[in-house]
């Protein structure tokens, strides 16, 4: 890690410790947390991290921006972070100037079509878009006239039918028709692009849920006594945590490998078997590694009062976005199979 | 949490992947000698042949015949090794640890006479810890070495050792003091034993279909001159929980079983329905992630440090993965009728893989004990 990433870290860590930390929020009466939180992001220029300095960001790397990712994923905490940041790499690469507010993002993948006409109005029908009732913009990469073309709305006057995640955090359906476009231009992207990079987005964010859960459960077990010792001193529990700990492991290497590709590709399409391996074995681990969290835990954790659902129910969130890992293990397992026997282990070795 | 866990995304190098062609180039030529029922053989003329391209001692210094290249490198071979289950035996475990073990601890005579002939494939290896009353608690260990005149005098019994049969070499843990109170792995050397001594009585340990991996190994009298002795007497836990890293995380930790998923491939055929091939990229997507975390712990090894932590989840994802796969891919493949010549490679494969399955996750550290590594780091122990 650069001596730059050091600092993106800290700062982000930062940040979220003074103004996100999960029992606060817990206890908060209000939702006022999410605008000083978002506030301080933006003023951090965290919000804007990868997009160009004449766009008015940092122009920071893949791999540093996903370390915000993962930062913000260690705090488990429900924000836009993931579909804004996704939407400014949109718009930063279809040349569109990026509005002040929040944006959220729609790949529009799962067979939903969005099509932008001649006349720069949107139209589809758009499910499964993170946090559309808390966003002031919409980024989508539309078919155009001209092909694939990155648009920017407003959800001001645009239905929105709420709906929710497997946080209970806002999941939503929107529908445009005929909404003008604020700016469009045609963007060198593949359809399926923009839901690839997200894949590997909410892979990270996952990374980071799991980084969080388990230092609660580590330290949990240190300080819990029952039988008369630390339950960290049992075996059984352990070797439990011995395995939150392999899968944990495994998600942020995936997704830490899924960020390197990215960078080296310089478009999704080129990290497509990194990306789906990470997207996969992110959403593999959530399922034994959810449950070994709260197993540690004891009756501890599963309740609103405590902290520790938050993480677990933000991996099962992440894991449903852009793509659940038996969409993508479909589309990875026919790229191989379409190689055949012989040229599998040279199809490995070459992504 | 008493030590972070790193996996540093790390690529194979540019060297590294030229060799890889070489590699491919040099199997393919000598396709003759890969893939024959026994699964990695001890097959003298194709070491020569490897030994002649210089591939075995890669890494060691050239002024013992080695080539100073990457340990990255090494990494390619073994794994288009496993891939094409080429007959590495002779040489695969002097390679791997005790060349290296040798190069730490051996006087300058051991090195001189013994890592030239590992380097010409002319010199197997075995590691003698496991006995038959101590195999995971290797501190427990009881064969003992006592000093004479010239040297030392080995008695006791090893087991579960791997080309004993076939060795000119042990690598052995032997008791050289009793345990002390404070440190129960006090007391434990490493020597070299040179295997065709008179009083070691190797009996084999057959598989069920017969074939021959391992032996029990008795001693009784034999004498090694003193220079066999590896490092400090006593202090051989040490210098063995140094080694693990190598053993631990290497290819060989996730590609064992791998001839049944690609079998399975062959068997869906190039489009095969969706449950195949969601089940399919489902086994990638663990296979690649698995070998993404073993080269990022190889080239931690490259750039020096010690990924002790590392090196044990690697291995017990690995060897659990691996384990797993044929029973998954026995599922998957069962409900594909095509062809009847796909089906019989699938069936063998399936069949010698679900053989070996249960020992994957017991040789080099069984998952309890890496398990328990792996706690002690999170500082639970």
């Amino acid at each position: 890690m650069s001596e730059m990433t050091d600092i993106i870290v800290d700062t982000t860590r930062k940040i979220f410790e003074d103004l996100g930390d999960p029992q606060t929020i817990i206890n908060a009466k209000d939702e006022a947390w999410r605008d000083s939180l978002w506030q301080a992001l933006d003023e951090g220029g965290l919000t804007r991290a990868w997009a160009s300095e004449a766009a008015g960001g940092a122009a920071l790397s893949v791999a540093d921006t996903f370390e915000i990712i993962r930062v913000a994923g260690a705090h488990a905490v429900a924000l836009p972070l993931v579909p804004h940041l996704l939407a400014v790499w949109l718009l930063d690469r279809a040349n569109i100037a990026l509005p002040e507010g929040i944006m959220t993002v729609s790949s529009a993948s799962n067979g939903a079509a969005v099509s932008i006409d001649a006349e720069g109005r949107v139209s589809g029908r758009l499910s499964a878009v993170a946090f559309a009732e808390h966003a002031q913009f919409l980024a989508v990469l539309a078919d155009g006239t001209a092909g694939p073309t990155a648009a920017l709305v407003a959800l001001d006057n645009v239905g929105i039918e709420p709906g929710v995640d497997a946080a209970g955090d806002s999941f939503d359906t929107v529908t445009l028709n005929a909404v003008p476009a604020i700016s469009a231009a045609a963007v060198d992207l593949e359809h399926d692009e923009l839901e690839l990079l997200g894949a590997a987005m909410a892979a990270m964010a996952v990374a980071g849920a799991f980084e969080g859960a388990l230092k609660m459960c580590v330290s949990y077990s240190q300080d819990r006594i029952a039988f008369g010792r630390p339950i960290a001193k049992f075996q059984a529990v352990q070797h439990l945590l011995a395995r939150l700990a392999e899968e944990t492991a495994a998600v942020v290497a995936a997704a830490a490998s899924a960020a390197f590709a990215l960078e080296q590709a310089n478009r999704p399409s080129a990290a497509f078997v990194d990306i789906a391996s990470a997207k996969i074995r992110a959403g593999e681990a959530v399922n034994e590694g959810g449950l070994i969290a709260h197993q540690v835990h004891g009756a501890i954790g599963f309740t609103a009062d405590h902290p520790l659902h938050r993480y677990v129910q933000r991996m099962w969130a992440w894991r449903d976005q852009f793509g659940r890992e038996a969409q993508w293990a479909e589309r990875l397992g026919r790229h191989f199979a379409a190689q055949g026997g012989d040229a599998f282990w040279k199809t490995i070795t070459a992504a | 949490m008493s030590q972070a866990i790193q996996f540093d995304p790390i690529r194979l190098p540019d060297a590294a992947e030229d060799l890889r062609s070489e590699v491919r180039a040099f199997l393919a030529e000598n396709s003759d000698h890969l893939d024959r029922p026994s699964r990695r053989g001890f097959d003298h003329e194709f070491s020569r042949k490897v030994a002649a391209k210089g591939w075995i001692g890669l890494t060691w210094p050239k002024e013992y015949g080695g080539q100073e290249r990457s340990f990255l490198e090494r990494y390619v071979i073994t794994e288009e090794f496993l891939v094409a289950r080429a007959p590495s035996q002779v040489y695969f475990t002097a390679d791997r640890q005790s060349g290296p073990v040798i190069l730490k601890y051996g006087d300058e005579a051991l090195k001189r006479d013994v890592l030239p002939r590992i380097i010409a494939g002319e010199c197997t290896f075995a590691i003698g810890m496991s006995e038959p009353d101590s195999g995971s608690d290797l501190f427990a260990a009881k064969a003992r070495a006592e000093r004479t005149n010239e040297g030392w005098r080995l008695n006791g019994t090893k087991v579960w050792t791997t080309a004993a049969h076939e060795a000119d070499y042990m690598i052995g843990l032997f008791r050289t003091s009793p345990p002390t109170k404070e440190n129960r792995r006090h007391g434990l050397t490493q020597f070299l034993v040179d295997m065709k001594k008179p009083g070691i009585n190797v009996r084999p340990i057959f598989w069920p279909n017969g074939d021959h991996d391992f032996n029990e190994v008795v001693f009784e009298d034999v004498d090694m001159p003193a220079n066999h002795l590896l490092g400090e007497e006593d202090n051989a836990w040490a210098q063995a929980t140094a080694e693990l890293a190598y053993e631990r995380s290497g290819p060989e930790r996730f590609l064992e079983t791998i001839a049944v998923l690609i079998e399975l491939v062959n068997l869906v055929g190039p489009s095969p329905d969706s449950r195949a091939a969601e089940g399919l990229g489902r086994l990638v997507a663990q296979l690649f992630t698995m070998r993404r975390m073993s080269i990022s712990v190889a080239g931690m090894l490259a750039a020096g440090k010690e990924p002790v932590l590392e090196a044990s989840i690697v291995k017990d994802l690995g060897t659990v993965w691996m384990q797993k796969l044929p029973g998954i891919c026995r599922d998957l493949g069962s409900l594909i009728d095509n062809d009847p010549a796909a089906r019989s490679r699938f069936e063998m494969a399936l069949t010698s893989n679900l053989l070996i399955a249960p020992k994957l996750t017991i040789q080099g550290g069984t998952t309890e004990i890496l398990r328990g590594i792996i706690a002690r780091g999170l500082g639970l122990r």
